[in-house]
């Protein structure tokens, strides 16, 4: 099936998912962070690349944190971002999503960074913008859905690679909620890619998607024996609505079978590294001690994430 | 120009190292502009007397090529161990053409500091300057026709040698 | 009008034929097969040559979007995409705004349709008023008015004490019901086939089991009523088996599959492909190999087209979000001739699943050419290749999975009441 992120030449035109990604634009995106990372520590901490772009950071679902991660992402590149907060659903405005993608063209939108509610808008709009003849602007998914969150998994696969080098020799947990997570269908796809031999997915039966080991994992119910051995252990949020809607009893229970504390993370090996993709629930899927631990990685992911994210706009904009 | 007609590499450093000896600020550090003038800054710093750090530098982010080009495959980080306002610094690089790698430098060292002042070290001269930009020490002038580039490479035991490829396999400095 | 279709393969498979006969249609019957009835002198000769001529193709379920709808299609547009897909007669689901639960609104249809002078159009009407679920329509009056059968269309009937009573109701007068089996409690929210393409696209998912279940409340209900249920829309493997055991336990029940279902399983949404997003939802291969496999042994008696035109502005929205439903009734007949060609099935099989037995769960003479029908006539090229582009479709429609494939079978000549209401 053609891959509507490439474009002809097989360079990147757009990042709506890591699922079929090849293994060498993943890593290019990676070996690209890198130096991005040390700018972030210079007084001046900004780089010419995107100079005179317009970024458009298109939020179709609320989100401070990961807009607010774009946005310096594009101005340290000396991009000029415009942020949009569309609200919950364009039609409630009146207007379709690709009429405001048209009109944001007219204003010569060079980049749009997309996050929506529905799984695939990021790939409708990547579709129409090459079905008018706009192939030159791009489209960056900030998560769509439950289907994917590609900057995000680009983030954790620069954190694994930076504390533990090769994906061939690690065994990865994904803990909690993963049917309604974007961030791990992407860790899954990128795991994959590069070659982790071991990615385990640990949860409640309610909350694992059906034919999940289809994405190449192994499943687990039981935290303690799938954390056993662990490199990485990867906490996803849980959302309070998941306390409704008769898909779990309590946050209470939830966090004595799947909650991360320091008894259970000795279960992993003595190096294991524990990270969160953000907004963490304290006491609900992680115990402070935890995320507050020497094992934790995940305020190195938030700094990481930036320069992973001027990367993946740098990359793309120059394509 | 084939690469028998080209000078030596080792000779050449050899007399740019005579030319900055005793005309550098003591104090002088070296950034070479990789990958060819990192490896000129490592050797001119061994060759040169006094202490002279050295930083490296990458111009990836600040080339004027981007909208044509892209972002190049393979990037190195820049890596300053000192500071860089206050600072009197040499810029070293292998083959100064258009001037254009020079001025992407120039332009990045800016974004850490003010330095004190900016010098520049060559290996290789090859005139066809695109813009206002001449280097305060030169190894060797040279000329070359326009479809062929100088290329600096280092062998496995630390030596350097120059040789000409048709121009397109390496961006042109 | 005294009309001669010659020399074409007539293929009526209700009575076994399948051979070069002529046809000869005069007062809006079928006058003779084969050789011209005494003093025969034709107004009109249609060379159907290297053509097939089969009876005109019965529908059962083309949404034609009156009324309420209009801006997505109209009795106009739907009823001339029919005829020119060769489809004589067609029933339409009452899901219009405001739904089929009313006989003024039934006859205004009806009136509509027959002014048209096209395609036979049979409503179907609404089992509960407004398909809320709650009370039971006059299905008394609404069969007066014309409707030939009652149905929830789509929406839902949670409460089995009401869908008990209803099928009570219709079985008391013999009124058949057409249910779709799908539970709506399992189906809430979901817009995909539960398995490995809706986990890898993130979709709301609608398991198998929510058709299995339904099946299971429905055969009972059967059991307990006596009444007789046309089951819409299969689309699992296991509901297929669950058909094929309650027609040998002798159920009246009966069951279709929409074309889409025949051809495409949840692979083809591809990367969120909202022409691919249809009610039931694509499901695996294994379940298409199903459903194929009984339109063969005759378990799924019948192929729709499931036509429901959606209008540009609803399709073009994340998967989710977009509209359900695909326009159909000019791919009905093509895309039955690719099935019947890749499963090696002799045509007149394969005919029969969209004339012959359409009309047989409908309970009308139709369907067939034998002397003294009615001249509903479909005369077609099964090798002419066309592609499917918004140009080549009448149907306000244009959102088909199959945009930009090429097929093979087009309509020449449509026939209704003996008379030539499409050629081309």
């Amino acid at each position: 099936m053609h891959n509507p992120q490439l474009n002809a030449d097989g360079e990147l035109q757009h990042l709506l998912t890591l699922e079929g990604l090849p293994s060498e634009i993943i890593g290019r995106v990676l070996d690209t962070a890198v130096p991005f990372v040390s700018i972030a520590e210079r007084d001046v901490k900004k780089v010419p690349l995107l100079r005179g772009k317009t970024v458009f950071n298109l939020f179709f679902e609320n989100s401070t944190r990961t807009r607010t991660t774009f946005e310096i992402a594009a101005k340290r590149l000396s991009a000029d971002v415009i942020n949009l907060n569309i609200g919950v659903s364009s039609t409630t405005k009146g207007e379709t999503l690709l009429d405001t993608i048209d009109n944001l063209v007219a204003m010569n939108a060079d980049m749009f960074i997309v996050r929506h509610g529905q799984s695939g808008a990021p790939h409708l709009i990547a579709q129409h913008l090459s079905a008018t003849h706009r192939s030159h602007i791009h489209v960056v998914n900030a998560g769509d859905g439950r289907h994917g969150h590609p900057t995000q998994g680009l983030l954790d696969l620069f954190t694994i690679r930076h504390y533990k080098r090769d994906f061939r020799e690690l065994t990865v947990a994904i803990v909690g909620d993963v049917l309604h997570s974007r961030v791990a269908r992407s860790l899954i796809h990128g795991l994959t890619t590069l070659g982790t031999p071991e990615v385990r997915v640990i949860g409640p039966q309610t909350l694992l998607p059906t034919a999940v080991e289809a994405l190449g994992v192994h499943v687990f119910h039981d935290m303690r024996r799938g954390l056993a051995g662990c490199d990485v252990v990867v906490m996803l949020r849980l959302q309070s609505e998941r306390m409704k809607g008769s898909l779990l009893p309590s946050a209470g229970e939830f966090f004595k079978h799947y909650g991360l504390t320091v008894e259970k993370l000795k279960l992993a090996k003595p190096d294991a590294i524990v990270m969160h993709p953000g907004p963490m629930n304290r006491g609900v899927e992680i115990d402070s001690a935890v995320a507050d631990g020497t094992h934790s990685v995940i305020l190195p992911q938030v700094t990481f994430g930036i320069a992973v994210r001027m990367a993946v706009m740098s990359i793309l904009a120059g394509n | 120009m084939t690469n028998a007609s080209l000078p030596d590499a080792e000779v050449t450093l050899g007399r740019l190292a005579d030319k900055m000896r005793g005309a550098v600020a003591f104090d002088a550090k070296l950034i070479g502009i990789y990958s060819g003038g990192a490896w000129l800054a490592e050797r001119l710093a061994e060759m040169l007397e006094g202490e002279h750090p050295v930083g490296y530098i990458d111009v990836s982010f600040y080339r004027d090529d981007y909208a044509q080009k892209g972002l190049r495959a393979k990037l190195a980080t820049t890596t300053l161990p000192f500071e860089v306002a206050g600072s009197r610094i040499i810029l070293v690089d292998d083959v100064l053409y258009t001037g254009r790698s020079v001025r992407a430098a120039i332009n990045e060292l800016f974004d850490y500091g003010r330095p004190e002042s900016i010098e520049l070290a060559v290996l290789i001269d090859r005139g066809g300057r695109e813009l206002p930009i001449e280097a305060t020490y030169v190894g060797a002038r040279i000329a070359v026709a326009r479809d062929l580039s100088i290329v600096l490479q280092r062998h496995l035991d630390g030596s350097l040698e120059l040789s000409v490829e048709p121009a397109g396999s390496v961006t042109g400095a | 009008m005294k009309i001669e279709i010659r020399n074409g393969r007539l293929i009526d498979p209700m009575h076994g034929v399948d051979r070069k006969a002529s046809l000869y249609v005069a007062a809006g019957k079928v006058a003779a097969v084969g050789e011209p009835p005494a003093g025969w002198h034709a107004n009109r000769v249609l060379d159907a040559a290297g053509l097939v001529v089969c009876p005109g193709l019965i529908d059962l379920s083309a949404r034609l979007r009156e009324p309420g709808f209009e801006y997505k299609a109209t009795l106009e547009s739907e009823v001339a995409a029919a005829i020119a897909g060769g489809v004589t007669s067609l029933a339409c689901p009452p899901d219009t705004d405001p739904p089929l639960d009313e006989p003024g609104l039934v006859e205004m249809l009806k009136h509509r349709a027959r002014s048209l002078n096209q395609a036979h159009v049979y409503p179907i009407g609404a089992l509960t008023v407004g398909l809320k679920g709650d009370t039971i329509t006059e299905m008394g009056e609404l069969a007066h008015a014309g409707c030939i059968a009652f149905s929830q269309a789509d929406a839902a009937l949670a409460d089995t004490q009401v869908l008990l009573r209803a099928l009570q109701y219709a079985a008391t007068f013999g009124y058949r019901v057409w249910l779709r089996p799908q539970d709506i409690h399992l189906a809430r929210g979901g817009v995909a086939h539960d398995g490995e393409v809706a986990t890898r696209l993130g979709l709301p998912a609608i398991p198998a089991f929510a058709e299995t279940i339904a099946l299971d409340t429905i055969f009972e209900l059967v059991r307990a009523t006596g009444v007789r249920v046309h089951l819409a829309r299969l689309s699992t493997h296991d509901g297929v088996v669950r058909v094929r055991a309650a027609k040998k336990a002798g159920l009246p029940v009966t069951c279709d599959v929409a074309i889409h279902h025949v051809h495409l399983c949840d692979v083809d949404i591809g990367w969120f492909n909202a022409h691919c997003h249809l009610i039931p939802p694509l499901r695996g291969t294994r379940d298409r190999a199903a459903l194929r496999a009984g339109l063969v042994d005759g378990t799924v008696d019948l192929i729709c087209s499931d036509h429901t035109p959606v209008d540009d502005d609803a399709k073009q929205l994340p998967f989710a979000e977009a509209e359900p439903g695909a326009t159909a009734l000019e791919l009905l007949l093509p895309l039955t001739l690719k099935w019947a060609r890749e499963e090696k099935l002799p045509l007149s099989a394969a005919l029969d699943r969209i004339t012959a037995a359409p009309a047989r769960v409908l309970g009308l003479d139709a369907g067939h050419l034998a002397p003294g029908a009615d001249a509903d006539v479909c005369v077609f090229d099964p090798e002419l290749h066309w592609v499917v582009e918004p140009s080549a479709l009448r149907s306000q429609g244009k959102n088909t999975p199959f945009l930009g494939l090429e097929l093979s079978g087009k309509v020449r000549y449509t026939l209704v009441g003996g008379q030539v209401v499409h050629e081309a």
